[in-house]
């Protein structure tokens, strides 16, 4: 039999706001235990939660960058759980009326373009965090309890690892361009449930699903939906039959496991709380958040194409994220050669980021100075090969390309007379070859070339090089 | 008259004379409570030291100018409120060894105006029951009559009141838990509109249903009172934001010309002769003061009951999920692992009628039966709330019994729970609607004990049904009887 696999996936977006989304404590990661908590937080008795305006903006932002309808009214619902990481006994979100409906995004899938729904976007609380080990103990840490999420939900409308994959970067993408989530996935800032079925090809019934909680990369997701597509097939190959669960990724092994008991049929009963009153959000509202949208990555896309007519390539990479896109355009505007400045960001500094493992962000070359350097190479004054020195000089010790290239005497040269001398002794002591070149070896030019640029200390002009050689060389 | 005879308004006068110190007020009050608490059991928690230390810090405050009409005056709280460094039980054995860090919103403005604390009060457990006894440490008894029940679930703030413990206390009302109490103590409670005063601070029973408010020994400290505590607060996003007026001030206006509905629903047979009678002559008085009365309808009164204990207790039963002994409160001890921890902890901690009122709201909430139970209380208390807006359009207020009978005695009802549900028949469709009400003394009982008289009012018209109130206890002397100890 032939499996056609459906996916769909539920994606926590953790939002960057300072404060958390019932009460005034920090969001910030990696404080002492329970330091950024107070009475609301830490659900002591009689705290009450108050909402952040802030949130309530940001799930409008990821609404209409994803084509959703944004509800008029928004009431936040208490899902009733027991657990020690959830101090209240309940988590605060939102059920049957959440704030984004009915959005789209495409991805594309080969050259295809492929449209994935989005069921829903809603607002929610994240839990406190278990520390086990610690002699023998376990400890509970709510410096997370409160931190404000959004969890998109799309409909079961993938049919492959590559296309959940590709949908999870394009939401990723939109998040991070909107400055709402700071993208650290190892931090757990964006996360992913996996919801995972097949059926057979042909058939329009889906099969039992089973969900694949918290996988944090790219990577994880391609490789736990695919295992657990390849499990499903062969458990209904050999008769068996797949159950509703909910199964993690262990990702040192490559598998998903079930997670027994921990979860079996919740009533979560839900009910709308009595402690928050409904959010109204006005039309004047979303036109305000829409008008203070920035240029989201599709759009930038599009304009990077005409703008400065850059390959589909260049523009697709450039844009992958907003830090990068705002690096080329300065890089670009400054030097004036839009495709010269796609080049350096896209091979030289990329390289150097990934060798160093750095960012864009903390990049030790900055926009105006790669710029500097593209000039001097736009100007004649200095080769490529010699630019690339330059740029390790800024990129270990800063400064600007123009003076590093006087102080260190790397400017082209573009004299005949040293060139023509250099050309005359390298002939002399090669005359084998100069024979064999007069003779239809042309191969032998490249040599020549190397030799008198070795000569020069690379700092030759090339094209003055190429036409001199020539000329000698033909006699 | 002793000091502790008085009201909030006769000591703050003394007190700005310079008559008297709060220091001397409030020794008066902890000689009071040591005398007749053994007795009487309204306190959980007396904070002796601290009252002392406060009273002086407040005799200080009197000599400057910057004083209010609360500052020296030593109040009592019911153990709902959280105190900052005080023990906070909420009568429960669960919170049997929980310090508050922190303070109430309502505390808080006292306290900065300078009220001192003299304790904390007793109560059913997590403000659920009609008759205090529903306590971790044991039931209050009624001070006109230690057989009886003092009303509940603010039992402890009544019986305060009544044994001359406290000038003025704070309760909760959730379905009748301050105006109850009040009519069966023969004392003034006075239930503000839902969103007047902040629940901050407040241990929830049920979040949209409870309201802090003031109990006193005449109207004129409830209006007082009421203005020290009222306004919007940041910290509860159902505290509402309107100004403040000033209670006080609508007092004099007087009962004349206003328009008072009787809703014949209330008036039933098999209400108590005794309580019939004080309603009649509460009446004839009223008219005496040139009011006019119309019969009013507020046909879903008879559902009122049922919606409240699926509404009520289904947000109990999610509030209360805090409580399991991971963080604070009661732990118990030898436990197997963390669900048997929580288990262990909520099975000991909770005493009978909590665990009832989990289990009710947890079944009303379940899936299957969410639509039949709680959406459908939900769309009655509508029902409920268009009842009262509807009698409004005719009425300025609406005059009714607050309790069928006078307190009834301790035991009598504990073995029947629906029989003590059904005491609060006539407070429980005010919390429903989110409506204002008030309970003065109208009257005594045959067997002595003290009858209270209702007074409802529109959102936020508090200052009619004080200025009602008022009016009625110049012309009656009913708020001067006392339980004699």
């Amino acid at each position: 039999m032939r499996f056609q696999p459906v996916i769909g996936l539920e994606v926590h977006v953790q939002l960057k706001t300072d404060s958390k989304i019932f009460c005034g404590c920090s969001t910030r990661f990696g404080a002492e235990p329970n330091l950024n908590t107070c009475p609301v937080c830490l659900a002591l008795p009689g705290a009450l939660p108050v909402l952040n305006q802030k949130v309530v903006e940001f799930a409008i932002m990821a609404g209409l960058a994803t084509n959703c309808s944004i509800s008029p009214t928004n009431i936040f619902a208490r899902k009733n759980y027991f657990y020690p990481d959830l101090p209240k006994g309940y988590q605060i979100s939102q059920f049957d009326l959440p704030i984004c409906l009915a959005g789209h995004l495409d991805i594309a899938v080969g050259d295809q373009t492929k449209r994935i729904g989005i069921t829903r976007i809603h607002m929610e609380e994240d839990a406190g965090k278990l520390v086990h080990g610690q002699g023998g103990g376990s400890g509970v840490d709510l410096n997370r309890a409160g931190t404000p999420l959004l969890e998109v939900v799309s409909e079961p409308d993938m049919r492959t690892a590559d296309e959940a994959v590709a949908y999870l970067k394009k939401l990723y993408q939109i998040v991070t361009y909107l400055g709402i989530c700071d993208g650290n996935m190892e931090e757990g800032s964006f996360r992913c449930d996996a919801n995972v079925s097949v059926m057979p090809v042909g058939s329009d019934t889906f099969g039992t699903r089973a969900e694949i909680k918290n996988v944090n990369s790219f990577k994880f997701v391609k490789a736990a939906i695919e295992y657990e597509i390849a499990r499903q097939c062969e458990l209904i190959e050999d008769g068996g039959t797949v159950v509703q669960e909910t199964r993690l990724f262990d990702p040192s092994k490559g598998v998903t496991r079930s997670m027994r008991g921990k979860e079996e049929a919740h009533d979560y009963r839900y009910f709308p709380d009595p402690d928050l009153v409904p959010v109204v959000i006005s039309d004047d509202w979303i036109k305000r958040v829409k008008g203070d949208l920035p240029e989201l990555p599709e759009t930038k896309f599009n304009r990077f194409l005409t703008d400065y007519s850059l390959p589909e390539y260049d523009a697709d990479v450039l844009t992958s994220s907003r830090p990068l896109a705002d690096y080329f355009e300065q890089c670009a505007q400054s030097c004036n050669n839009a495709k010269s400045a796609a080049n350096w960001v896209m091979g030289e500094l990329t390289r150097s980021l990934n060798d160093n493992a750095t960012t864009i962000e903390d990049s030790p070359v900055s926009p105006a100075q790669l710029a500097g350097l593209i000039k001097l190479i736009d100007g004649g004054t200095i080769s490529g090969t010699i630019a690339k020195k330059v740029f390790e000089e800024l990129w270990k010790n800063g400064g600007e390309a123009a003076a590093i290239v006087e102080q260190q005497g790397l400017a082209q040269v573009s004299d005949t007379g040293a060139i023509e001398t250099a050309i005359d002794q390298i002939m002399a002591a090669n005359m084998g070859q100069v024979e064999e070149y007069r003779g239809g070896k042309d191969k032998v030019f490249g040599f020549f070339v190397g030799q008198v640029m070795k000569a020069m200390k690379g700092k030759a002009n090339p094209a003055v090089v190429n036409d001199l050689l020539k000329q000698k060389l033909a006699g | 008259m002793e000091l502790y005879e008085q009201t909030i308004h006769d000591l703050q006068s003394q007190l700005q004379a310079r008559q008297v110190s709060s220091a001397e007020i409030t020794s008066s009050f902890l000689d009071r409570i040591a005398s007749t608490d053994p007795s009487i059991n309204a306190f959980i928690t007396v904070t002796k030291e601290q009252a002392l230390a406060d009273a002086q810090a407040a005799d200080q405050r009197l000599a400057t100018d910057d004083c209010t009409p609360l500052t020296g005056i030593p109040v009592a709280l019911k153990d709902i409120f959280l105190t900052e460094g005080v023990r906070t039980t909420c009568a429960s054995k669960m919170l049997d060894n929980f310090i508050a860090p922190y303070d109430a919103t309502a505390w808080a403005k006292m306290k900065s105006q300078g009220a001192v604390l003299l304790g904390k009060l007793n109560q059913d457990e997590f403000a659920m029951g009609s008759s205090c006894e529903n306590s971790a440490f044991g039931p209050t008894r009624n001070p006109w009559n230690k057989d009886h029940i003092p009303g509940g679930s603010s039992g402890g703030s009544a019986a305060a009141i009544a044994a001359q413990q406290a000038v003025a206390t704070l309760g909760t009302d959730t379905g009748g838990s301050i105006r109850q109490p009040a009519s069966h103590c023969g004392c003034v409670g006075l239930k503000p509109t839902y969103g007047r005063v902040s629940r901050y601070g407040v241990i929830a029973y049920a979040s949209s249903l409870d309201q802090v408010g003031p109990m006193t020994r005449d109207v004129t400290d409830a209006a007082l009172l009421l203005g020290a505590i009222a306004g919007h607060d940041p910290k509860d996003s159902t505290s509402v934001d309107c100004p403040v007026p000033d209670y006080t001030a609508a007092l004099p206006q007087g009962a004349k010309g206003l328009k008072i509905g009787l809703p014949k629903e209330y008036f039933i047979a098999g209400l108590d002769p005794d309580v019939q009678q004080a309603m009649d002559q509460a009446i004839a008085v009223y008219r005496k003061l040139g009011a006019e009365f119309v019969e009013v309808s507020l046909p879903h009164t008879n559902y009122a009951v049922a919606t409240y204990y699926l509404i009520a207790t289904a947000e109990a039963s999610s509030n209360l999920a805090r409580y399991e002994g991971v963080r604070f409160g009661h732990r118990a001890k030898d436990t197997a692992g963390l669900i048997d921890l929580m288990m262990q902890s909520r099975s000991e901690g909770f005493g009978a009628e909590v665990k009832r009122r989990i289990m009710l709201g947890t079944y009303a909430l379940s899936s299957g039966y969410y639509d039949a139970y709680y959406i459908k209380a939900q769309r009655v208390r509508t029902l409920i709330q268009q009842d009262f807006i509807e009698a409004f359009k005719s009425v300025d207020l609406l005059l009714t019994p607050v309790a069928p009978t006078p307190a009834f005695k301790i035991g009598e009802k504990t073995a029947d729970p629906l029989q003590m549900y059904l005491s609060d028949i006539f407070t429980i469709p005010v919390n429903l609607a989110g409506i204002c009400g008030i309970s003065v003394p109208a009257g005594i009982s045959s067997n002595g004990l003290p009858i209270g008289l209702q007074l409802l009012g529109r959102p936020f018209g508090e200052e009619t049904i004080l200025r009602a109130a008022f009016d009625f206890e110049q012309a009656t002397d009913w708020h001067t009887r006392k339980a004699a100890l």
